[in-house]
């Protein structure tokens, strides 16, 4: 069946650079910096483009960043707990929205 | 298409001629001694398949021509693997002899084989003759390591550890060496070794109060019944790919086996652990440990191997 998402297209990442190299050079040498060792350890930044990659529903970030935590030695326990620090900032996000409703429907209740 | 499509399915003796390189022997100075395949685990990233129902093992007659062998050439270490060198009736009687006859002498243990009261003796034989212990650990969580070795395998490894650490192994400074090694769980490559260390001395001390003192990162060998579950599980090409892809030329010059002999449980010769594992003898026919008169002259080529891509991959192995 055909479908819109393939696993094999991520191989092909870097041809988006094709007819425009600048700017997809400029992406790709900013992109590999900021996952490289810095103040964060690469596995703690891998943990976090995981936990994002969920927010941002992509699935080609979580396939990769699936396989980079285990190569950068997290387990399955820590990717979970990862993952629902991100569930609970999104989940609050929408809940402290709530004061909102809450200040508009008083304003507008008797 | 990029090189590495390009080059799938490469043979690695070709990769090495294409970066100018070739796979020889230099100066000998290890012995690696497959004890035996009887384990009692069934690790799914076993190269040999050893486990309850292998009965390989080595005798002593072999064992006393393996100690003769080491009296000869003064190896600077050996390394004594299997299997679960514990299962071998006649391990006390090869590590008497040949710990005078090297500098280092390494059991490798699977940790569950340590419990018990033949554990605990054979442990007392390691402290006195200050065995180099490296002792499996794929990982510093539970369901990761039990995923690879089975389950309850966890605790009694927490548990021989906790043991070590009371008998003097791996304590910061203390001369009983105990490092770990840490293959994947699974069809993806290991950490790199630095950082990977750090975190098992981390959470080990945290969660267990355990130390050891080096912990070596290993890719697993797409051979034996690492291979079939690689098939059963649909990643075979992925990860063969991964390997052919990560093929660094910097590691070839460290390979353990261009300084290591190993020998086999009825005494014939390889290169390294997973060419015994292929049958792929020593220049290319058996010959026995008993017969050997010299060791391999630098410059003796290796024979190339696809699995040998598991070796170069990254930093390589160690
Ligand atoms: S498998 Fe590894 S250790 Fe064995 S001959 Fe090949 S490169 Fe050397």
């Amino acid at each position: 069946m055909e479908t819109y998402y393939d696993p094999r297209d991520l191989g092909s990442f870097a041809e988006i650079g094709k007819d425009a190299p600048e700017l997809a050079g400029k992406f790709f040498d900013y992109y590999n910096e900021v996952f490289a060792e810095g103040e964060l350890t690469e596995r703690e930044k891998a943990l976090i483009a995981l936990a994002v990659a969920h927010t941002v529903q992509c699935p080609y970030c979580i396939d990769a960043y699936t396989r980079a935590c285990l190569e950068k030695g997290s387990h399955l326990g820590e990717m979970t707990e990862a993952l629902h620090v991100v569930t609970a900032i999104r989940g609050g996000a929408s809940l402290v929205h709530g004061v909102q409703m809450r200040k508009i429907a008083e304003k507008l209740s008797l | 298409m990029d090189e590495s499509k390009q080059r799938r399915g490469e043979p690695f003796g070709e990769r090495l001629a294409r970066h100018g390189l070739a796979l020889t022997r230099e100066r000998t100075t290890a012995l690696q001694v497959n004890v035996g395949l009887a384990c009692d685990l069934s690790c799914g990233h076993c190269h040999l398949e050893a486990g309850p129902a292998r009965g390989e093992m080595m005798s002593r007659a072999v064992m006393a021509e393996v100690i003769g062998c080491a009296r000869r050439f003064r190896f600077d270490s050996i390394d004594l693997t299997g299997g679960a060198p514990e299962l071998v009736p006649d391990l006390p009687y090869l590590v008497r002899g040949l710990a005078p006859e090297t500098r280092r002498l390494i059991v490798r243990t699977n940790l569950v084989s340590l419990e018990g009261e033949r554990g605990e003796e054979l442990l007392q034989l390691y402290r006195e003759l200050k065995v180099v212990l490296v002792a499996s650990l794929p990982a510093g969580n539970q369901a990761q390591t039990e995923a690879q070795r089975g389950a309850g395998v966890w605790q009694k490894s927490i548990r021989a550890l906790q043991r070590l650490n009371e008998l003097g192994y791996g304590l910061p400074g203390s001369p009983l060496e105990l490092d770990l090694v840490s293959n994947p769980s699974g069809a993806f490559l290991p950490a790199p070794q630095l950082q990977a260390q750090e975190k098992f001395q981390r959470d080990l001390a945290r969660k267990h109060g355990v130390s050891f003192h080096n912990l070596y990162t290993f890719a697993n060998v797409p051979l034996g019944r690492f291979r079939r579950f690689l098939e059963r599980s649909g990643n075979l090409d992925d990860y063969l790919e991964k390997l052919t892809a990560g093929f660094n030329p910097c590691a070839v010059a460290g390979l353990m086996c261009r300084s290591q002999l190993s020998v086999d449980w009825c005494g014939r010769l390889y290169d390294c652990d997973f060419h015994l594992a292929q049958g792929l003898f020593l220049g290319g026919a058996a010959r026995f440990i008993a017969d050997l008169d010299e060791l391999p002259a630098p410059g003796t080529p290796i024979a190339a191997a696809d699995h040998c891509y598991a070796c170069t991959v990254g930093s390589g192995f160690t």
